[in-house]
């Protein structure tokens, strides 16, 4: 076991995975001697060259389309995109080609490409660079999207993403690059499977649901309603797409209550996705409507007020609340 | 193919000192256009060129003629098949035979073709059974072929975002090789070739490639034919440059060649390739030509253009230059022409066959291909559609789709 942060254990998984796999190689804005505006890359550029770790020219979409005729010539590149509000350039790319050419090669073609975005508010950073557009891709079949919220899991999910053969959008915690936890470098344990969720905590009254940046929130949110007498449920999602419906449905049916945390806007959002799935399949043991708790219909607002936007303890504290007074 | 000496690329292009005006329209595209087989059959001279229109022998003029015939036959089959509902839409080439036959024809087996959407003649010079183009065009596949056993790769109907798969496809060429050279092993070396049209050409795609590709000196040749039609919209609302000249402001050599002279394109091509797997970065080729038809089957053009271009166009026509030439240097007798033309039916008849008989997937294969690993969202959604497609077992399958 090492303690480390976020940003340090994927630099680390990152470093294991240029270590195991030849093909792999970093490609993006900055990530050479810079090692990242998040340092992210730190380091590596030194260890393996600048063949295998690419400053690109200062294009999206050519960062994602240099990635997809390298993959296509059997190479795994991670891409990093350097903020979540400038993703857009490269869009046209990550849907209408790198989520289609395996399907529309009958199978034939395999574009195994990680974009690693880090994403979120809470930083007091300026316009585009806040934002968390998962719902956007979670939308496009083709991809799989997941997001750590600690750094074991960090370490052991970036690498996960390098082996899968399907695309991969990887959503990372900006505001929680500099979280510490315990890795254990050897041993991936409940992290073997990248796509399943996590019962972080066990409880009887409600179900939370948070991933990225909110796991953290979801978790305190639980602990202070522990003192008021009520026992949360929470889960780390882990994967946006595919969603682990399995461990969401089985904690509902024990808890008959649901709030999904999310930073992203609520409407049409992974919330709602889950909303619906949950009462497809646990209608019954629904003892409240499914509440969401998550950001509001507008672009993300200015810094000095950020806090107003994002869900926090309080808002969550409120939506169990109203599901318990339901 | 050794002795070849490659012309120096200069700043300003391809060495060759040819005048380009820069930032000004072409108005005299002739003059800065390399030219070997004029309109009317005879053959010209160029400082550099010439020496790769020698390498060809007879045959591979004669070869030239039958692929252009070929594909021309083919086309016309094509256009039929979807008059008579057979296929949804088609994208007819007639016009541009010579730029497709004579670039494809200078590619080599290891290089890697990335096409749009409308280059059914470099198909056929990557040994791609056309039959194949057309389940693209029939609605029974996305792609139809296997991209990796002629290096074709699928046809990409998002205009440009191949030409950064290209480029990628390029930077990965470069690392094989440098990993081979560190092995010691002697593979041949290898070129991409991007196909793209003046319409794309203003796509944000085409300048990233072309950034990335000198950034990175990859292994690229951008092959543009402009046909100076997208759609309905002149090439003159594209670029007030001509296309070539946009290289310069890369820093590699663009060239203009005469898109309707099957020598020129294979002479300018292979320059082109050699220069790009020799490691001297990449090239634009902009292949002057005309597309003869409409854009597609659902296309009028005559909303949009007088028909006096089109008819000074076909006295420009890649094949009539072609025949003269062979018949006036008496490389091929009135029976080769016999047996192009009955070899061109013969390849209508094998594709009108093949699509007649090509049936649609079952949709259940949709789910398949959506994911290569197992996916429960997937697995769930197709589970639910074959239990609700069992309750109509033994129903009367009236209209069914399949």
């Amino acid at each position: 076991m090492t303690t480390m942060t976020i940003a340090k254990a994927i630099n680390e998984g990152l470093r294991a995975s240029l270590t195991n796999n030849p093909k792999s190689l970093l490609m993006g804005e900055d990530i050479g001697p810079l090692g990242g505006v998040y340092r992210v890359t730190d380091g590596l550029i030194k260890e393996f060259g600048a063949d295998r770790v690419v400053d690109t020219p200062l294009a999206e979409s050519g960062i994602v389309g240099t990635a997809i005729g390298l993959a296509l010539r059997g190479y795994r590149p991670v891409c990093e995109i350097q903020f979540d509000g400038f993703v857009f350039p490269g869009f046209n790319q990550i849907t209408t080609q790198l989520a289609k050419m395996h399907s529309r090669s009958g199978g034939k073609l395999t574009v195994p490409v990680v974009i690693r975005i880090p994403y979120g508010g809470g930083i007091g950073s300026i316009e585009h660079h806040s934002e968390s557009p998962e719902a956007l891709f979670a939308h496009t079949a083709g991809l799989r999207i997941i997001t750590p919220s600690n750094a074991h899991d960090a370490f052991w999910m970036i690498q996960q993403a390098v082996d899968c053969t399907d695309p991969v959008i990887f959503f990372e915690p900006k505001r929680r690059y500099w979280l510490k936890g315990e890795v254990d470098t050897e041993n991936p344990g409940p992290a073997s499977d990248p796509f399943k969720a996590h019962v972080l905590r066990e409880g009887s009254d409600a179900t939370i649901v948070a991933y990225g940046p909110l796991v953290p929130v979801a978790l305190a949110a639980a602990a202070a309603a522990e003192e008021d007498g009520r026992s949360i449920e929470v889960i780390d999602l882990r994967s946006i797409s595919p969603i682990d419906f399995d461990t969401v449905t089985a904690s509902v049916k024990k808890t008959g209550r649901l709030i999904v945390a999310h930073e992203a806007p609520t409407f049409g959002g992974i919330g709602g996705e889950i909303a619906a799935r949950i009462s497809e399949r646990a209608f019954l043991h629904l003892e409240a409507p499914v509440i969401r708790v998550g950001g509001f219909h507008m672009p993300y607002p200015v810094a000095k007020v950020e806090e107003d936007y994002l869900p926090d303890i309080d808002k969550i504290l409120e939506a169990l609340d109203r599901s318990l007074a339901y | 193919m050794g002795a070849t000496q490659l012309p120096t690329p200069g700043i300003n292009g391809t060495g060759l000192d040819r005048q380009s005006p820069v930032g000004g329209a072409s108005s005299d595209p002739a003059a800065e256009m390399i030219q070997l087989l004029g309109p009317d059959g005879k053959l010209g001279t160029d400082p550099v060129f010439s020496d790769y229109a020698k390498r060809l022998d007879p045959e591979q003029l004669r070869g030239f003629y039958a692929d252009m015939a070929k594909v021309r036959r083919f086309d016309q089959e094509a256009t039929a098949l979807q008059r008579q509902g057979e296929l949804a839409l088609w994208v007819p080439l007639t016009g541009q035979e010579a730029a497709q036959i004579g670039s494809g024809r200078a590619t080599q087996r290891q290089d890697y073709i990335f096409p749009t959407y409308r280059e059914h003649g470099v198909a056929l010079t990557r040994d791609v059974d056309l039959a194949e183009l057309l389940k693209l065009f029939r609605g029974i596949s996305n792609g139809g072929w296997d991209p990796t056993e002629n290096n074709f790769h699928l046809y990409t109907l998002v205009l440009a975002a191949q030409t950064l798969h290209s480029v990628g496809y390029a930077m990965g060429i470069q690392r094989d090789q440098k990993l081979a050279e560190a092995n010691g092993s002697n593979e041949p070396k290898a070129a991409v070739v991007a196909y793209f049209g003046d319409g794309a050409s203003s796509e944000g795609d085409v300048h990233e490639s072309m950034v990335f590709a000198a950034s990175y000196n990859a292994p690229v040749v951008f092959f543009c034919q402009n046909n100076h039609w997208a759609i309905s919209v002149p090439t003159e609302v594209q670029t007030k440059v001509p296309l070539f000249n946009r290289a310069k402001g890369y820093g590699f050599p663009g060239i203009r060649v005469d898109g309707n002279d099957v020598i020129a394109v294979h002479a300018v091509t292979e320059w082109a390739l050699e220069h790009a797997r020799e490691g001297r970065g990449p090239v634009l080729i902009e292949a002057y030509t005309y597309r003869v038809g409409a854009h597609t089957t659902a296309d009028d053009p005559t909303k949009y253009r007088e028909s006096a271009e089109e008819t000074a166009w076909r006295g420009k026509d890649p094949l009539d230059r072609l025949e003269k030439y062979l018949r006036n240097e008496g490389l091929a007798d009135e029976a080769f022409f016999e047996q192009v033309r009955a070899d061109g039916d013969e390849l209508a008849a094998h594709v009108r066959s093949t699509t007649q008989n090509l049936q649609g997937p079952h949709f259940r294969e949709s789910f398949a291909g959506v994911y290569a690993e197992p996916h429960p969202l997937v697995a769930e959604e197709l589970a639910w559609f074959e239990e609700y497609s069992a309750g109509f077992e033994g129903d009367e399958e009236e209209g069914a789709g399949n």
